[in-house]
């Protein structure tokens, strides 16, 4: 779908559709969202704020809400409710269901059988669909640009704009080519893809800038491989990641709760088509990455673009020749208690969190289960295992992979962000080492003093049986 | 929004690259449904002791002679991770005014002037200079000029430095970007009637 002649990218495309008012000298664009997703922690002080004023929201019928980050993960009672301790999750979690009612908008509370994490429930919903713009007060809101949809994180004050007039001001980013070619090996997935790519152009690399990957790697990836790799884009500053929707997609989609339905579904299948990006249209920048080169990846520092493969050696500060990088990564190394030149395969850990909004879907757990079948976990580890939402987790359930984590000796929990956040109650105890699927490995993240080595599912299932950091592909050989 | 013309004030420096929007402010203070209170737990983490209340004493911020410093310079990449607005008001309640670095991660960038909280994007140069100067002479003050987006530094040397048009005006009027958007009501109901709604969430 060239316009007058101009090839253009998939995300111009979408941009390009969503133009309530071009942007100019003296303003930026004003982009039309066509959901909006709310949860708990960033919309109180937006929801305030339309109030003031007198506002209504102007669609709540383009609106949806769930609780996630401040809700505990812990079982459920015998009246079948999930108790929260915390008076202020509580009373956030009050204001957050007396928002939602006065101003109409459909939400799923703690424990409800559609709750979870808000970037889980929007593609199982069907509700985010190719072309769409979407927005949420949450960075990891470019887990949905997955579907070929513009989806990125707003603040709080933007939810109000969002909530009162359904438009945002935003200057057009720029755009970057993520290219994985070829084709990835046993043992390694689209996690260990995400932080090949963070570690190749570091954590502020793709700031200014919405990314699109593509190539046969991000192609042969199902829906749930391409989520993980979108959500983590903002790892490396793109407050947006996508990928064309194909076949793969449409498939996904069909049939969920909000999709359309019979001649709407031609329609609307027909008209995704046209997205994908155009032969020949130019990226503001291009890179590319080796899939079949790739083995799995695991994080060492404090933030997302510290990450090696897993058999690689910690750096050492004295080789970097930028004086801030070097203090950076010495203060790294400092917290997370690693020196320079050692290996992290066989560090002892503490703790092993599968879950968050990056790999808390049910392929995700299928993989863990698969692979703790027969196996337990290390008796000096605690591992968690936290579904991104009530449906993946009833989905679990009827694969009777929880019986698998259970028998493993792992502790089978209700959905939310738990860990990842470390809000709600789950977290690390000062100077613990945990092996997460989730997405930050900042300073605290996990809970105060706590220190985090992100990798895939599969690393972190591998890792809680050995006790410390293993590299799956060793395991899986020897179960063949 | 109050208008933010002009900004005088000392200078203190955080010397650290990609300090990501969780240091500033920890998650476990996100369960507030209001802005109040976030100032005391700006850099919470580094701030406090092992405690989480009494103050860390080589934490620079702690130190008497940086107390009133209104302009913090930063390292590389400030505001990165989580698009939690509690960020800039948790630096606005410490009573910082400005912040300068040689860039800001996007969500920070956009979050911070919507509240008054001016990131001011210098070249590595001026940064260095900036570290040292903060290091050698915490009395040592800089003034910033919205309108002309010009900061002035110690020795009187004048930089420009970048600032969105439509944000300068809204500094410097003290409005904020909703009443533009609402004021575009006619704009809007014919985008949604030239374009269906994609989903109904209510349904
Ligand atoms: S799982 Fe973690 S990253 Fe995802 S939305 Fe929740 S807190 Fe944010």
């Amino acid at each position: 779908m060239t316009q007058n002649g101009k090839r253009r990218t998939l995300f111009e495309k979408v941009w390009n559709a969503h133009i309530v008012r071009e942007q100019s000298d003296d303003a930026p664009a004003v982009l039309y969202v066509d959901l909006h997703l709310v949860h708990e922690v960033t919309s109180p002080q937006a929801f305030s704020m339309i109030r003031e004023r007198g506002l209504k929201v102007r669609r709540p019928d383009q609106t949806i809400g769930t609780m996630d980050h401040s809700t505990p993960t812990t079982p459920r009672n015998e009246l079948g409710i999930i108790p929260v301790a915390d008076a202020m999750a509580a009373k956030q979690l009050d204001t957050f269901t007396k928002n939602c009612a006065d101003f109409g908008i459909p939400m799923y509370a703690l424990g409800d059988e559609h709750q979870g994490i808000v970037h889980v429930i929007g593609p199982e919903k069907g509700l985010t669909q190719p072309g769409m713009t979407i927005v949420c007060g949450d960075s990891h809101t470019s887990t949905h640009g997955a579907f070929g949809a513009l989806a990125f994180g707003i603040g709080t004050s933007e939810v109000g704009h969002v909530l009162a007039t359904q438009t945002l001001l935003q200057n057009r980013p720029r755009t970057m080519a993520v290219n994985v070619e070829g084709r990835l090996g046993e043992g390694v997935t689209a996690k260990d893809i995400i932080l090949a790519v963070i570690a190749r152009i570091g954590i502020g690399g793709g700031t200014g800038h919405v990314f699109e990957y593509r190539g046969e790697a991000i192609r042969s990836l199902s829906m749930e491989g391409r989520m993980t790799v979108c959500n983590m884009s903002i790892e490396g500053g793109a407050r947006a990641g996508m990928v064309a929707p194909d076949e793969t997609t449409f498939e996904y989609i069909q049939g969920r709760e909000h999709a359309p339905q019979g001649a709407d579904w031609e329609a609307a299948v027909a008209s995704w088509r046209e997205l994908p990006t155009d032969d020949g249209a130019e990226f503001d920048q291009e890179i590319t990455l080796r899939a079949d080169e790739l083995i799995p990846m695991i994080t060492y520092g404090t933030n997302p673009g510290m990450g090696m493969p897993i058999n690689a050696a910690v750096p050492a500060p004295e080789d970097e020749r930028d004086v801030n990088k070097r203090i950076a990564l010495e203060k790294a190394l400092s917290y997370m208690d690693l020196r320079p030149g050692q290996h992290l395969l066989g560090q002892a850990i503490d703790v092993v969190f599968i879950g968050s909004c990056t790999n808390s879907r049910i392929t995700d757990l299928r993989q863990a289960a698969q692979f703790m079948q027969g196996r337990k976990v290390a008796d000096s580890v605690r591992m968690m295992v936290v579904p991104g939402s009530q449906q993946v987790k009833k989905q679990a359930e009827s694969e009777g992979l929880h019986e698998i984590f259970r028998a493993a000796g792992a502790e089978w929990r209700e959905a939310g962000c738990s860990m990842c956040i470390a809000m709600n109650g789950d977290q690390l105890e000062p100077g613990q080492y945990a092996v997460s699927t989730s997405n930050r490995n900042f300073e605290g993240r996990q809970g105060k003093g706590g220190r985090t080595f992100l990798a895939s599912p599969l690393t972190a299932a591998a890792s809680a049986v050995a006790g410390s950091v293993t590299d799956p592909r060793a395991m899986l050989a020897s179960s063949l | 929004m109050d208008k933010l013309r002009h900004i005088e004030g000392s200078i203190v420096a955080i010397p650290v690259n990609d300090i990501d929007t969780d240091q500033i402010i920890p998650a476990r203070f996100l369960k507030v449904t209001d802005k109040e209170g976030l100032g005391k737990a700006a850099f919470c983490d580094w701030r406090y002791l092992e405690d989480g209340e009494t103050p860390n004493p080589e934490f620079i911020l702690n130190q008497p002679e940086y107390r009133g410093a209104s302009v913090l310079i930063a390292g590389n990449n400030f505001g990165c991770g989580s698009s939690r607005e509690h960020a800039p008001w948790a630096l606005l309640g410490a009573g910082f005014k400005a912040v300068i670095s040689t860039d800001f991660a996007d969500i920070f960038r956009n979050n911070s002037l919507k509240n008054g909280l001016l990131p001011i994007i210098v070249d590595e140069e001026t940064q260095r200079q900036l570290f040292s100067l903060a290091e050698e002479d915490p009395s040592a003050s800089v003034s910033v000029d919205v309108e002309t987006q010009t900061l002035t530094l110690p020795d009187g040397r004048a930089l420009g430095f970048p600032l969105d048009g439509f944000a300068k005006y809204c500094l410097l009027n003290g409005v904020d970007q909703l009443g533009y958007l609402l004021a575009l009501d006619d704009e809007v109901l014919a985008f949604e009637s030239a374009n269906p709604p994609r989903v109904a969430t209510t349904a």
